[in-house]
């Protein structure tokens, strides 16, 4: 027997594109992201945003966590998991669902992709596997983390269609959002859904990691004549920001992270209430949930237009601009969006405060020359997300 | 064919007839399903030979409480009571215990055993007051269960401030700090020991050894009784309470689901496939049974079904029954002690030692042992001039590395039958027939999971404001409609009634209030 043991590896790991991501890089500015290496930016975010925007981003989704949920009961356990009603998601769609615990308070938010008849695969920010197993207590069902298995890119903008066109994709004109079909890719099979986190045109690409160079080859040289450009998470998160989605750890807490009463979230204090469906008879967290329903909700998500160009990064929320001393909530996420032109938030405020159409102040702080500034601007709450151009439903897409 | 009931009990344990009782005094229509053909649960009397019968799984009466006798008028016919422990040692005399004094050990232990009872029977009477009152919840507004919390602060601070800081130095502790730190005499530390870890899977140094010590005394300080005509003839008086009061019990009809409609329980299906209709069912079963086969952990909120799951309750105690063509001979008895109860449990190492194997999925090859011949002073359960005897035997784990089969149970005999014949050598000679119930056996007998005693081990993080588990601990399940009442709620197990009372009056509450 050998003393020496095969090395174990650590630090971090490397996305089945990282070869090419890394020969894109420019700035070395890269984060972890569930144990994998993740760039913030590769060349320039602003300039890789324009690239959701306006031609086609690709971004290297790989790390995003990926369970492959199989078997006889693995609809009624989805069922028991979520919140909304699984039945109606069809083999071929995709859905957005939260998951609650005991208090119906929200541990994560994820996309379901109803691969094929009773073959599901969920895909989360965090890892989720330690509840997925308590959940299927007296289920017959099979859960298995494939995060590895799958190599994944987000490819988004207004030309994704083109592009992946271009590429050989057959079909694709067909395939409304949330939809998801299986097309061969170099004798392989790849799954393409109509699916991202930009609010834009776009599509998702899931495949074995053995071919994902050859995918990125593909993908980019059919991109060639639109604008094709790998991006970091910075220009994604901007992206994410204009369509108004969720990210936890901003908009709320995983709530079996949080230690103090109060900071977590039910899915109506995130705007989230047409996903639970009552309907259903049980789920985890609709004995809580019900009752929030009776009695209301204590927070209240909202979206903010607000005056000015400067960001409201981290700012209180106000009823008035003047002479209330309380704070009604907080901003979560903040920007200046440039394709809205707006300068847009994401926050907080308590109930019954917060409905669309309301005014409210926010506290914006700036710093100019060292000297910290502070402006009292006036904010609306908007309903509906600040970006969601037409293209995004269009079916078939236009050709950008 | 459907029939309706205000209250439905699922399973006819003593708890559950306390419980229906309660109810049916208060004007309830209850019906109790029992699966078994006689009630009683672990409670109960049987012939386990020809013309030999013993109370089969519980076999003492420690605690049945002052309020349930009180509420049900019952009264009990005991054959034997105050009885007192013998500890046997194989090559010196036996010592006496009783509920304030021992004998047989040198007159310093007589004294620390002196002060030590009147200790811990202050602390147990603290504990026992709490046995009869829902436990209050934590993190709660409500007026009764903070008055609930401040009486159980008062009550501990009104035992003075040295008292008061002992019992929060010994509750968590373990006896065999305890015992060595008192005692010298090995018997007296070993008799002790095995108080405190008869029933659980714990060993004389796991934490809380003191607070199951306490338990044990927080029913009448400890004093041991048995039955006229086994503890059967308890089962078999509240059956009759219960009836009196307008209580259908339904025996031989195993319940195989409750019944969850929307959310809420809307009645029971049996095995038989009968249905019946109710908005209330109370489960006289343990914790697991109750969710995870007749509710079902899909029905469960996960976070309630993973704690349910994880609820430690492996049994660890066998129960032995020989029927004897006399009584054998056991060095340095009299005649009348075979009224006593009898243990072998040398010294407290002794019990350790026996414990460890368990901790790895093996029997015990010196196991500790409590001994009774309910038939010395019962006639009715043996033949003229033969004897049974009743014994609880240690530690004999639920999860056996192999399984219990019939090769581990006739080995684990054997081994029994060596060890009570370095104490009782002509027992070998005695035996006409035998049965030996493993916590395999309990299990499938009386549907325990796990065959342990308390439905779920006694230990802080499953007492009191948590027991079985956070969430459950008022009776109530985070189903509507569904409640437990059996061991594994507070306080725990023992033929107490405490948990079947504590339940009803909880449901009654509550229908007041809404």
């Amino acid at each position: 027997m050998s003393l020496v043991r095969e090395p174990v590896h650590q630090g971090r790991l490397k996305t089945p594109f990282y070869p090419r991501v890394e020969k894109l890089d420019t700035v070395n500015q890269w984060h972890e992201w569930k144990g994998y290496s993740s760039p913030d930016a590769l060349y320039c975010s602003e300039m890789e945003y324009f690239a959701i925007r306006n031609g086609t981003a690709v971004f290297d989704l790989s790390p995003m966590t990926k369970y492959r949920i199989t078997g006889p009961d693995a609809l009624d356990f989805l069922n028991r998991l979520v919140t909304r009603d699984m039945a109606k998601v069809k083999p071929g769609r995709v859905a957005y669902a939260v998951w609650c615990d005991d208090q119906g308070q929200v541990i994560d938010d994820g996309t379901i992709f109803h691969l094929r008849e009773g073959e599901y695969r969920l895909c989360s920010q965090q890892r989720h596997f330690a509840w997925f197993q308590a959940a299927a207590i007296g289920f017959d069902v099979s859960i298995v983390h494939e995060t590895e298995d799958i190599a994944a890119l987000a490819v988004q903008g207004p030309t994704s269609f083109s592009v992946l066109n271009n590429m050989g994709i057959q079909g694709l004109d067909a395939l409304r959002p949330f939809g998801l079909m299986h097309v061969d890719f170099q004798g392989a099979e790849m799954m393409v859904s109509r699916t991202g986190f930009t609010a834009d045109l776009g599509y998702e690409l899931w495949m074995d990691p053995v071919k994902a160079l050859d995918l990125w080859d593909a993908l980019f040289e059919a991109g060639k004549l639109h604008k094709i450009r790998a991006i970091g998470t910075e220009a994604l998160e901007l992206a994410r920001i204009e369509a108004g989605y969720l990210a936890p750890y901003e908009e709320f807490l995983p709530a079996d992270e949080t230690i103090r009463t109060g900071r977590s979230r039910s899915p109506f204090e995130l705007g989230l209430g047409w996903l639970v469906d009552f309907k259903k008879p049980n789920f985890n967290g609709r004995r809580a949930l019900a009752e929030e329903k009776r009695n209301g909700s204590k927070w209240q998500l909202v979206k903010l237009d607000i005056d000015g160009n400067k960001a409201a990064h981290h700012s209180y929320i106000f009823a008035k601009e003047k002479g209330n001393k309380d704070e009604i909530g907080f901003v979560t996420s903040a920007a200046w969006s440039p394709v809205c032109k707006q300068n847009i938030a994401i926050g907080t405020v308590l109930a019954p405060h917060g409905k669309p159409g309301d005014t409210v102040w926010v506290e914006v702080y700036y710093q100019r020359e060292m000297h910290w500034n502070r402006a009292m601007a006036k904010a609306r709450i908007v309903d509906k997300p600040f970006w969601f151009p037409p293209r995004r439903g269009a079916t078939p897409p236009g050709p950008y | 064919m459907t029939d309706s009931y205000d209250a439905i009990v699922v399973g006819a344990g003593h708890n559950g007839l306390v419980c229906a009782a309660l109810l049916a005094r208060a004007g309830k229509r209850v019906l109790v399903l029992e699966a078994n053909e006689q009630v009683g649960g672990a409670a109960i009397t049987r012939e386990f030979a020809d013309g030999y019968s013993v109370s089969a799984c519980a076999h003492l009466l420690y605690q049945l409480q002052p309020e349930v006798r009180k509420d049900l008028k019952l009264s009990p016919r005991l054959a034997s009571e105050d009885m007192t422990t013998i500890a046997l040692c194989a090559d010196a005399r036996p010592i006496r215990l009783s509920a304030g004094s021992v004998e047989g050990v040198a007159d310093k232990d007589a004294e620390q055993y002196r002060r030590f009872r009147k200790r811990m029977t202050r602390f147990s009477d603290l504990l026992r007051k709490f046995f009869n009152k829902p436990p209050p919840r934590l993190g709660t507004k409500d007026f009764k269960d903070l008055f609930t919390l401040g009486q159980l602060g008062l009550d501990m601070r009104m035992l003075g401030r040295e008292e008061m800081q002992e019992f929060l130095r010994l509750i968590g502790m373990n006896i065999h700090d305890e015992v060595t730190e008192r005692f010298e005499n090995p018997l007296l530390r070993g008799a002790i020991s095995l108080d405190a870890v008869l029933g659980t899977h714990l060993g004389p140094r796991s934490p809380n050894t003191i607070l199951t010590y306490l338990y044990r005394l927080a029913g009448d300080h400890g004093r041991a009784a048995i039955p006229a005509g086994g503890m059967g003839s308890v089962s078999n008086e509240l059956a009759h309470a219960a009836r009196n009061a307008g209580v259908t019990i339904r025996t031989a009809m195993p319940v195989k689901r409750i019944v969850i409609d929307n959310g809420r329980a809307t009645g029971v299906e049996t095995v038989s496939g009968e249905q019946f209709d109710s908005l209330m069912v109370i489960s006289n079963a343990d914790p697991r049974t109750t969710v995870l086969n007749l509710i079902g952990a899909k029905y469960a909120e996960t976070g309630f079904a993973r704690r349910i799951t994880h609820l430690r309750a492996k049994g660890n105690a066998a129960k032995l029954h020989l029927a004897l063509d006399g009584l054998p001979a056991i060095k340095g008895l009299s005649k009348k002690d075979y009224a006593e109860r009898i243990v072998i449990a040398p010294d407290e190492n002794y019990v350790e030692r026996a414990f460890n194997p368990a901790k790895y999925g093996e029997s015990s090859p010196d196991p500790v042992i409590e001994i009774t011949f309910p038939s010395f002073c019962d006639e009715t359960l043996a033949p003229t001039g033969k004897h049974v005897m009743s014994a609880v035997v240690q530690y004999a784990p639920y999860a056996l590395k192999g399984g219990w089969n019939e090769a581990a149970k006739a080995e684990f005999m054997q081994t029994i039958i060596s060890t009570l014949s370095e104490y009782m050598p002509d027992i070998g000679q005695r035996i006409t027939a035998s049965e030996l119930l493993t916590p395999a056996d309990i299990e499938s007998e009386f549907h325990i999971s796990g065959g342990h005693w308390h439905h779920a081990e006694l230990t802080l993080d499953q007492f009191l404001f948590v027991r079985p588990v956070n969430g459950a601990a008022q009776y109530r399940l985070p189903i509507d409609g569904v409640y437990l009442c059996g061991a594994g709620t507070h306080p725990g197990g023992g033929v107490s009634g405490a948990a079947g009372r504590n339940a009803a009056r909880t449901i009654l509450k509550r229908e007041k209030a809404a």
